[in-house]
């Protein structure tokens, strides 16, 4: 089975409509999909929620989601809101 | 958790980890906050509060029948303004402290989710001010109001939530259970993801949060003694503790409790309290009181009494009293189970006690304090500052109020620069783990960002060193009015004295002390005090080698600290720095003390040490301090011409190894290499001349300054393992100190140089560079070799050529030491080593077992590596091209 990976670049200005994007590709096909942060200097409640909804997805689909360029003060927000674990962070 | 999961539904359950996700994202979205970002929504939160004061001020008296609506009003005011005050410059995030002479920084780091329980007598303000921190902090706080006050805290956290977020703050930041439930609290107490329980609470509430095993702050209960002491401001005392007890209808813990009154002005404040609207109880009011208000069985109050007004208990218990009346007080006869009254009361009931004396009333105080109010609150009022420092030394109180209101003291900012608080800590009297009023430290982690010191460094020397042959004619220029000569009877013998004393100005009165050669004894010490102050002697010449000078050393530190107690300061040491013994530093007597040296090794005329045993006692102690560094030395070559081979081999091998510790020591600094690196060259071009040669003089100057500058190198930089080693051994098979030293040398160096098992702690040293340290040392002497290996190499076999050249014996073997004699002997030899302070400084740290492997390599002889045999003069003559 071939897996194709999706690379999807985050808007700064709407991370949360981003990750849903992510989520709905998620849902339509099997692919992994690589998140581009690098443009992402800090996070809401919101996307924390968004993000926590695409982990779950991703864990239902046993597919990856592999965010990229996540500064540390972004990563250490993932880490308190206990969902470091849960996606595969590079970089 | 199983027992809370069996005792809660599902539903709940869920309820309650939806609260708890809530709350940690928004608390993991604020991490990235900034200071500002925090400060720009504690503003409109005060503000926000300020302006509903009244209004949760009624919710609250409203809800839960207690206390004063005007005065929660203003306790919500205090809550907002005068908690904004002190923290509105304070910062929070990032760094929050720095040290810089300490190069120490504080950096703040939130808690994350905070379990928080407000109590039913300050519900509102409570919740504003436990807001208004965690804004502050960073942190986000899941409520739990008493039951009885539910409503107005929700209140109170809704207005503070809609202004947080309407500024920016992370959605969730503030959640308030929807009801109250035991189990709830419970579960949310032993929840992963909280981090810290803020207990403000009934001493129920409190337990329970310590016993989760969470941090926790909790608050004690109180009972608040007053010592109202006869030299008091009378009128301001009476005001001030009718204002503080009726605040709230008494409600704020810190509130009085017992009033202790002395006897002189008894009837006076009584009086005054009465004509204020207080209402003195007669002994049958007091007893109704005391069985009606305070349960009988547990000392604790009644909760229908709790916050409410004193005409109104007063009806409920059937005391008549005027329609205004604002406290009811009782009279009482002691502290304890017998006296309920003595016990702690939230509402206007306040006891009194005639005491005969200061001591009683401190006593009863003492007793109030003990009985319920472990380190709450105490307030004292007098003019008299011995009675206010008595009363704060023996009360355990966090917060000790001086001449203003017990609560509203308390609470800080208003009568004093306390910090603003509702939540008093009252240490582990009160079972809580701290004492302050608790305040937006206590929201935070404060890490240390700890970045490398050095310790202060030094290079001390005596003041002035002649050297150089017949340097002893600067004597000339020291002026005394009287002089003690400090030397052995052979110098005297052989002139020494003589050439001394004709260097002294003529008209000096000159004395000679004649002392055994050897250790300087106590006794001998004794004597040598006893005429310097017989003579009243101003300078101390010390004439001869290491064991003279250093009973002139210590003459002259009793002479000048009669109070000195020698032992005492031998004591160990591990950083001179930190010691704690301080030698002494105002002097009875003042001499100034020379030291001419007789011998070219120990270098005890610069040196900072000196050696003392007490035969009747059986000891032998080191002392160590920059007070003994003689004021003047003479290295004059002419005292050392006539010096025996024997001695002179003994010597200069005790330089060389001070030379080479001192070079390699964690104490070495740029000041002591120089001095170290020079020592080296000296000894291995001169030593082998004035061997052969005694006669020469150049090889003898050279030999008696390197003795000098080495010695100058380890009073600075000290010596090392070798050292250690010789003394253990030299002591116990009585063999002479640079014999010993020799013995070991060549597998010391090896072993500095190898990879240490472990590393000797020194914040001065940036890498080991021992072995570095050495090549660099055989490159002076012009060894050869291309790596650090081979030039440390090539320094053991020169030392070992220079060993056999001067004819010392290279192994313990050697000496006619049996190899059963020295295996019994190794356990004490490993101990002796071991405690022996001089390896503190070596730059690796032996182990006990490698103190053992270096004693049996010096019983067997010859350097690990070395194949080259016996050198001849020549041969280490052509190794030193330096």
């Amino acid at each position: 089975m071939t897996i194709t990976t999706e690379l999807l670049r985050v808007d700064p200005k709407d991370i949360a409509q981003s990750l849903t994007d992510a989520r709905e590709k998620l849902d339509r096909a099997e692919c992994d999909a690589v998140l581009d942060f690098s443009t992402v200097q800090r996070i809401d409640p919101a996307v924390i929620r968004a993000m926590e909804d695409l982990a779950a997805a991703s864990e239902t689909k046993s597919v990856k989601i592999v965010l990229r360029g996540v500064n540390v003060d972004v990563y250490k927000v993932l880490k308190l809101a206990r969902l470091a674990g849960r996606l595969t962070i590079l970089d | 958790m199983s027992d809370k999961i069996e005792t809660l539904s599902e539903e709940r359950i869920a309820y309650l980890e939806g609260l708890v996700r809530q709350a940690r994202t928004a608390a993991a979205v604020f991490s990235q906050f900034t200071q500002e970002d925090a400060d720009r929504i504690v503003k409109p939160m005060v503000l926000a509060g300020l302006k509903q004061a009244q209004h949760l001020a009624r919710l609250a008296v409203e809800e839960t029948k207690i206390g004063v609506m005007e005065d929660k009003a203003l306790k919500n005011m205090v809550a907002t303004e005068f908690v904004y005050n002190y923290v509105k410059d304070k910062r929070t995030v990032g760094v929050i402290r720095e040290y810089p002479e300490r190069r120490l920084v504080e950096v703040a780091e939130p808690i994350g989710v905070i379990f928080s329980l407000t109590p039913i007598t300050n519900p509102t303000s409570t919740v504003l001010f436990k807001c208004i921190m965690a804004i502050k902090t960073r942190n986000a706080v899941i409520f739990s109001p008493h039951p009885s006050a539910w409503r107005c805290c929700f209140e109170a956290v809704r207005i503070m939530y809609e202004t947080a977020m309407k500024h920016g703050a992370p959605e969730g930041v503030f959640t308030c259970l929807e009801s109250h439930n035991l189990e709830d609290n419970k579960y949310l107490m032993h929840h992963k993801d909280v981090g810290l329980i803020d207990a403000t609470g009934g001493p129920g509430a409190v337990k329970a949060a310590y016993s989760s095993g969470k941090p926790a702050l909790g608050v004690g209960p109180g009972n608040t003694p007053v010592y109202l002491e006869k030299s008091a401001d009378l009128d301001m005392a009476v005001v001030d503790i009718i204002t503080s007890k009726t605040f709230d209808n008494g409600t704020i813990c810190a509130s009085e409790q017992t009033v202790v009154i002395d006897d002189e002005i008894y009837d006076i404040v009584l009086d005054k309290f009465a004509g204020l609207g207080a209402h003195i109880c007669n002994e049958k009011e007091t007893d109704i009181l005391a069985r009606t208000v305070i349960d009988p069985a547990t000392g604790y109050m009644q909760p229908m009494a709790v916050g409410q007004k004193a005409t109104n208990i007063a009806r409920f218990v059937g005391i008549t009293v005027k329609p205004k009346t604002k406290l009811l007080i009782t009279p009482i006869k002691g502290v304890g189970p017998e006296y309920p009254l003595s016990y702690e009361k939230l509402f206007p009931v306040l006891s009194v006690y005639r005491a005969k004396s200061v001591e009683e009333a401190l006593k009863v105080c003492v007793d109030v304090n003990h009985a319920g109010g472990l380190g709450h609150t105490a307030v004292v009022f007098s003019k008299d500052e011995s009675v206010i420092q008595k009363f704060g030394e023996v009360i355990n109180a966090g917060r000790i109020i001086v001449n203003s209101p017990g609560s509203i003291g308390a609470l800080g900012g208003v009568y004093n620069d306390m910090v603003p608080t509702f939540s008093f800590g009252c240490g582990t009297g009160g079972g809580n783990s701290t004492t302050d009023n608790v305040n937006i430290y206590h929201y935070l982690n404060i890490k240390r960002v700890a970045r490398r010191t050095q310790a202060h460094m030094w290079f001390r020397v005596p003041n002035q060193i002649y050297f150089n042959m017949n340097a002893t004619e600067n004597l000339r220029n020291f002026q005394s009015k009287s002089t003690l000569i400090i030397t052995n009877a052979a110098l005297e013998q052989i002139g020494h004295v003589d050439a001394v004393k004709r260097c002294i100005p003529p008209g000096t009165p000159v004395r000679v002390t004649i002392i055994p050669d050897a250790e300087p004894d106590i006794k001998i010490v004794k004597q040598g005090v006893e005429a310097l102050n017989f003579y009243k002697a101003d300078q101390i010449i010390a004439l001869g080698g290491g064991s003279v000078i250093d009973a002139a050393k210590i003459m002259k530190l009793q002479y000048e600290f009669p109070e000195a107690d020698l032992e005492e300061l031998a004591a160990p040491f591990l950083d001179i720095r930190k010691r704690v013994v301080q030698y002494p530093t105002v002097k009875t007597n003042q001499a100034r003390m020379i030291a001419i040296s007789t011998t070219s090794g120990t270098g005890s005329e610069v040196t900072p040490f000196a050696v003392l045993t007490d035969k009747e006692r059986g000891f032998k102690v080191t002392l160590a301090d920059y007070s003994l560094t003689p004021d003047v030395a003479i290295v004059d070559p002419q005292f050392v011409m006539s010096m025996p081979r024997g001695l002179t081999v003994d010597t200069g091998v005790d330089c060389l190894t001070h030379a080479l510790e001192a070079g390699v020591s964690i104490f070495a600094s740029p000041y002591t290499d120089s001095n170290a690196m020079q020592a080296v060259r000296m000894v291995f071009k001169y030593l082998p001349i004035a061997f052969e040669n005694p006669k020469d003089e150049e090889a003898r100057t050279m030999m008696h300054n390197a003795a000098c500058i080495a010695a100058i190198a380890f009073s600075n930089a000290s010596v090392g393992v070798n050292h250690a080693l010789a003394h253990a051994f030299g002591a116990r098979f009585h063999v002479p100190h640079g014999r010993a030293n020799a013995v070991m040398l060549p597998h010391v160096i090896a072993y500095n140089a190898a990879v240490p098992t472990k590393f000797m702690p020194s914040p001065n040293t940036r890498a080991y560079v021992a072995h570095k340290k050495y090549a660099m040392m055989a490159d002076l002497l012009g060894l050869g070799g291309h790596t650090v290996e081979e030039k440390v190499q090539k320094l053991v076999t020169a030392t070992e050529q220079l060993l056999d050249l001067l004819g010392v014996p290279r192994s313990i073997a050697e000496m006619g030491i049996s190899r059963e004699e020295f295996e019994a002997a190794m356990p004490d030899l490993a101990k002796i080593a071991f405690d022996d302070p001089s390896w503190r400084s070596n730059p690796r740290m032996p182990l006990v077992s490698e103190l053992i492997e270096l004693f049996w390599s010096a019983y067997n002889g010859r350097g690990p590596k070395t194949t080259e045999k016996v050198a001849s003069k020549k041969s280490v003559e052509e190794m030193v091209t330096a």
